[in-house]
């Protein structure tokens, strides 16, 4: 018989799926898959200060994270260098700093890189479950907009958007999601479900409606599916991370093959 | 020359951009010495012009002349010197060059829809898109001509009394390009809106437009679009840029 924690985590994993997948959408739209996968690495060292000096590893790494989006995103607007490469940079170079931060705790640093369930209590995944719903919500309010900046951003500004306001609140809300997933599957496996379930909904959608909504379905079917496999399957895998990983593959396969074969998507 | 009232910004109406009564009111924009310049670079060079209401006016100019540096500028995106005065509670509906829609799940109906008041069927149908059956179909399946008239529709489905079009023909093979312009003709026309457009075509600045601006960093010809066949106004255009005084009175 599973126990508490499971059912805490496995209720926290929807809310996670759910806000990783409807957030993710926007990014894969973007085309910033790798940066929404790279991005999550950031906050390694953020987890070790956490660790470090006793408070919430996950506000550190929601803080690690939002800034180095911010710092990311005022260099590329100054510089124009390519966001991708200043990720790629800035993801490596927070890894590195995670793990000497870290040092010779491993299983820690282990928690860390795959996620850790076994902390996850009633109050923490409530919190986690009601700062996920706050998260869609409020990218709710500004999807169009993001959209319309994608679309072009002299036609979002041309209907009095503020493109700046809008792209900082979405890096904020997205770290917030990321730092919540971590706990789930870890920072090297988070970016997962900000990216897989919104590619494989874009293969299933002809509007962005049905988009937005299948990709944080989704996002809740490979997550809380993962962690019950994880839990009935005996693979002897540690982490959930993994098979979170292996059923959101599974869904994207199968999204392939429904638009190969049904043609949804011109 | 025209007095000129200075007014309270009023964001709700264009975002932010300088709003003003023109007490002659035949003007919906005045421009005035407007030079932008980044890192280090001239992109305007002291450009002063006017537009009357209900008239187009055509902007001309090789690659790089700073066209869409102007249009970015009349939009407040720009950073810049000079004043830039829209008449009292001017909407602009506004056609960029180039939009990225190939890989975006959203139909035409979504895209209508989106922060418009005007319903997706009288929008498609200012723009004779209304029989073509392509309200659900995605953006990135349109023709060339169908995305620019679905770009068309949006701009003008914010009811909006000026129109800026960046090539607005980018895209389209050469058949279908007249019948845009002819139709944002009718549309100017029907709807008393004033269109500033962006083109290289020198027949549909003769054919469709009212006065010129031609550009090259600074203005090389101000006019009437008619002067265009003049030998010297050519050389103005297409020679070595040389400047002209900003405003000599009206076009």
């Amino acid at each position: 018989m599973p126990d508490a924690t499971f059912f805490y985590s496995l209720f926290l994993s929807i809310f996670v799926g759910a806000a990783a997948g409807y957030l993710g959408s926007l990014m894969v739209l973007e085309k910033m898959a790798l940066v929404g996968d790279a991005l999550s690495h950031v906050a390694l060292p953020g987890l070790a200060l956490g660790m470090t000096f006793h408070f919430n590893p996950y506000l550190g790494a929601f803080a690690f994270l939002f800034i180095t989006a911010v710092i990311i995103w005022q260099i590329q607007r100054s510089t124009k260098i390519s966001f991708e490469a200043l990720v790629g940079a800035m993801f490596t170079l927070a890894l590195a700093l995670g793990i000497l931060m870290y040092g010779n705790e491993l299983e820690a640093l282990e928690e860390a890189l795959f996620g850790d369930i076994s902390q996850v209590t009633l109050l923490s995944a409530g919190v986690a479950a009601l700062v996920c719903v706050v998260a869609i919500v409020l990218t709710k309010l500004i999807y169009d907009k993001l959209v319309l900046v994608m679309i072009s951003e002299d036609l979002a500004v041309s209907r009095g958007i503020n493109v700046a306001r809008t792209n900082l609140l979405y890096l904020f809300l997205i770290s917030v999601v990321v730092a919540i997933g971590i706990q789930i599957v870890g920072t090297l496996l988070v970016g997962f479900l900000v990216v897989v379930p919104a590619i494989a909904a874009k293969n299933l959608s002809a509007r962005m409606k049905h988009y937005a909504l299948l990709s944080a379905v989704l996002g809740i079917t490979a997550a809380s599916v993962g962690v019950l496999l994880w839990n009935f399957v005996s693979l002897n895998l540690p982490f959930p991370g993994p098979m979170v990983v292996f059923v959101g593959i599974a869904i994207f396969a199968f999204s392939l093959i429904i638009n190969w074969r049904l043609k949804l998507t011109p | 020359m025209t007095t000129v009232k200075t007014y309270v910004l009023h964001t709700d109406t264009i975002f932010g951009l300088h709003s003003i009564m023109v007490d002659d009111s035949r003007y919906i924009l005045k421009v005035s010495n407007l030079c932008v310049k980044l890192q280090n670079q001239i992109l305007l060079d002291h450009i002063s012009f006017n537009v009357k209401k209900g008239t187009t006016l055509a902007i001309l100019g090789p690659n790089g002349a700073g066209k869409t540096v102007l249009f970015r500028t009349l939009l407040n995106i720009v950073p810049h010197t000079g004043s830039v005065e829209w008449m009292e509670k001017t909407q602009i509906g506004y056609v960029p060059q180039y939009v990225t829609v190939s890989d975006v799940p959203m139909t035409v109906k979504e895209f209508l829809s989106m922060g418009n008041r005007t319903r997706v069927k009288d929008a498609l149908d200012m723009v004779r898109l209304t029989n073509a059956g392509i309200e659900n179909k995605r953006l990135g399946v349109l023709s060339g001509g169908q995305l620019r008239r679905v770009l068309i529709a949006w701009a003008l489905s914010d009811n909006p009394n000026v129109l800026l079009l960046d090539e607005p023909t980018t895209g389209v093979d050469m058949d279908s390009e007249e019948p845009i312009y002819m139709l944002l003709n009718e549309i100017k026309k029907k709807q008393k809106i004033t269109i500033l457009l962006i083109t290289h075509n020198i027949h549909i600045v003769q054919e469709y437009t009212d006065d010129l601006l031609a550009l090259n960093k600074c203005l090389t010809f101000y006019g009437p679009s008619a002067d265009i066949v003049k030998h010297d106004v050519q050389r103005q255009i297409h020679g070595e840029p040389v400047c002209v005084e900003s405003i000599k009175g009206e076009t």
